[in-house]
């Protein structure tokens, strides 16, 4: 495999893990890489989430095909700009209710095909989202970015009690394989009733903080609840783009500016 | 051509081929050892354990959900505990998500271990009427990962499957993690003998969790697996200072009542976003004992009191009714429909 020519002109790595699902993590990954892009970087999206894809939808690139060229697979191109670039198994599939009913060595085989066959060009950012757990694909995952110095992977969570219990496990995950944790964001923390303005925590509040400050690792922000970000990502549209001025999408900016500063102190040590 | 199981793995070469248990497609499937030997081939002796170990157990259901955080670990904790207030039921509990188990704080048994008995493992109880089993109760500390690839998973599930003692019991809750692999797999490869009534799938309103539940139905089709229902979850939510509703996950494409009619599938209910539910959850207090008063009881409760008939009757036979009692209006409902019930219940 020469995985070597194509991950080796991307020049940084992220890594998005959550053991518990529904917490956002495609969300965060999509959020982050439009916010990088934005800042005139090369962004590429790789999904890995192989019975549960969702960044398609959320790039609004659902329909789009996947072509060969000589070199590999030609990643999709949301728009003509080639800034961004998407890769994710739904690309595949002839129809797309049809279900992966896949046991753990073939979903590890189409993901290490994913890791050295894809074109990605020279990019400053591949952002990986996962699907829930520490299971097959993430220890695929991390497995095939060892030897390309991946900068890290930002946790998500929600702040609820049962979410965090199910992050601690993948933080012992990212200990065991030695995966660095560039830090945790505290997704859903709260929600402002559009009628009264009154704030609720729906999922409680502060969980994700309270682990970040228990564990000694970075807490990135809470990315409050806000139904134009669920709107946006079920029409495909850029959240930070279209609301800027929302706290939920200035806190996404944030967040992606904070691992752009932290991870390019990781490629000038490299 | 060469027999294949039902739920063999795509491109499997058949039980009876050369390459059985050889080829690339039997990585990882739990059959792989059986066909890959010698010996005359045979389906694997433990569905049998399995079933005669179930045969206890009258209903299985399953808890299925494509996406994850749609609240299949609540629904499951909710359904549980809402049979178990009848207290001439027992309920059992089977958590198959082994990397993120929810379960045990959910009904609050964070800490707990599993005991063995002669009879098998036991589960553990919050009521007298209500047992649980999880990976969650074999680990020493609530930081340890299950970082485990799928055979070892199959593993374990039938180990729960094969070994847990449920003594007898009335319904069977499974909970699975999201997804159609292997857990997914090995559940109704295992019970194949044993019977699962149906699967009870959990999503939230919008399009983005929508088209992985469409995946599930898909899944549940080609494994012939029956489904009891969807239900829609996080419907809604209420604003505890001014009582008005926002939908915090916009139901862009109708939501699930919409889904449910476009798969041909039932809809058991919508159930609002209640944070208190989420609290009595983190807390793995009973959110039923908690706040009875409270409109997701009331939809929860209704959907406890369909899922039996859903059971008994099954969808083909239910709509037969339907029909029955459109067309003939002589028979009163309650008359009709009592003595169906006494039918089956005395059968």
């Amino acid at each position: 495999m020469d995985l070597d020519n194509n991950l080796k002109s991307v020049k940084h790595k992220i890594v998005i893990l959550s053991g518990k699902g529904g917490v956002g993590k495609s969300t965060v990954a999509t959020q982050i890489a439009l916010s990088l892009k934005q800042q005139g970087l090369k962004v590429g999206v790789l999904d890995v989430d192989l019975c549960g894809p969702s960044i398609p939808r959320m790039l609004n690139v659902e329909d789009k095909d996947i072509h060969q060229s000589s070199q590999g697979w030609v990643p999709v191109y949301p728009d003509p700009s080639q800034t961004l670039a998407v890769m994710s198994i739904a690309f595949l599939l002839n129809k797309k209710d049809d279900p992966v009913v896949w046991r753990g060595p073939k979903k590890n085989a189409m993901i290490k095909q994913f890791l050295s066959d894809v074109v990605w060009g020279d990019l400053d950012y591949l952002i990986i989202d996962t699907p829930p757990g520490t299971s097959d694909e993430h220890i695929t995952v991390v497995e095939g970015l060892q030897g390309y110095n991946p900068d890290g992977a930002v946790l998500v969570t929600t702040p609820q009690a049962v979410a965090v219990g199910d992050v601690r496990r993948e933080l012992t995950f990212c200990r065991k394989t030695k995966l660095p944790v560039l830090g945790v964001v505290e997704n859903m923390s709260g929600f402002v009733c559009p009628h009264c303005a009154e704030c609720s925590n729906v999922f409680s509040k502060g969980g994700g903080e309270a682990l970040a400050r228990e564990f000694n690792i970075p807490f990135l922000g809470c990315v409050p609840l806000d139904p134009q970000l669920s709107q946006c990502l079920e029409n495909g549209q850029s959240f930070v783009e279209a609301f800027s001025s929302s706290p939920s999408a200035q806190i996404l900016n944030k967040i992606a500016e904070t691992l752009h500063q932290r991870t390019a102190m990781n490629g000038s040590i490299s | 051509m060469s027999e294949k199981p039902e739920n063999a793995p795509e491109h499997c070469p058949g039980t009876e081929s050369e390459d059985a248990g050889k080829s690339s497609a039997c990585q990882g499937c739990p059959n792989q050892n059986i066909c890959s030997s010698a010996k005359p081939k045979g389906p694997d002796p433990d569905l049998a354990v399995i079933q005669e170990r179930l045969s206890s157990v009258k209903h299985k259901i399953l808890v299925l959900s494509g996406k994850g955080g749609v609240g299949k670990s609540t629904v499951t904790s909710m359904l549980a505990r809402g049979l178990a207030l009848d207290d001439n039921l027992q309920v059992g509990i089977l958590d198959v998500d082994i990397c993120g188990p929810s379960i045990p704080r959910v009904m609050g048994l964070e800490g707990e271990q599993v005991h063995q008995s002669g009879s098998g493992w036991s589960p553990v109880y919050v009521e007298d009427n209500l047992g649980v089993m999880s990976a969650g109760f074999l680990l020493s500390s609530p930081d340890d990962a299950i970082i485990w690839r799928g055979p070892k998973k199959n593993g374990l599930i039938k180990q729960f499957l094969r070994d847990v003692d449920w003594e007898d019991t009335n319904y069977l809750v499974i909970d699975t993690p999201p997804g159609t692999s292997d857990e997914h797999l090995s559940v109704v490869q295992y019970l194949q003998h044993a019977v699962i009534d149906g699967a009870v799938i959990v999503t939230t309103p919008q399009e983005v969790s929508l088209m992985d539940v469409r995946k599930e139905i898909n899944f549940c089709k080609k494994v012939k697996l029956p489904i009891i229902g969807v239900i829609e979850n996080m419907s809604g939510f209420i604003c505890p200072s001014c009582k008005n509703e926002s939908q915090i996950f916009p139901p862009t494409t109708g939501g699930a009542e919409k889904m449910a009619e476009d798969m041909k599938v039932p809809f058991l209910g919508k159930l609002p976003l209640d944070p208190r539910i989420g609290k009595c959850c983190d807390e793995g207090t009973s959110f039923f004992e908690e706040f009875p008063d409270s409109p997701a009881v009331t939809s929860y409760q209704q959907i406890i009191k369909d899922i039996p008939d859903n059971l008994l009757f099954g969808n083909q036979t239910k709509d037969l009714l339907h029909m029955y009692l459109t067309f003939i209006p002589l028979f009163t409902k309650s008359f009709f429909t009592s003595t169906i019930f006494k039918g089956y219940s005395s059968g």
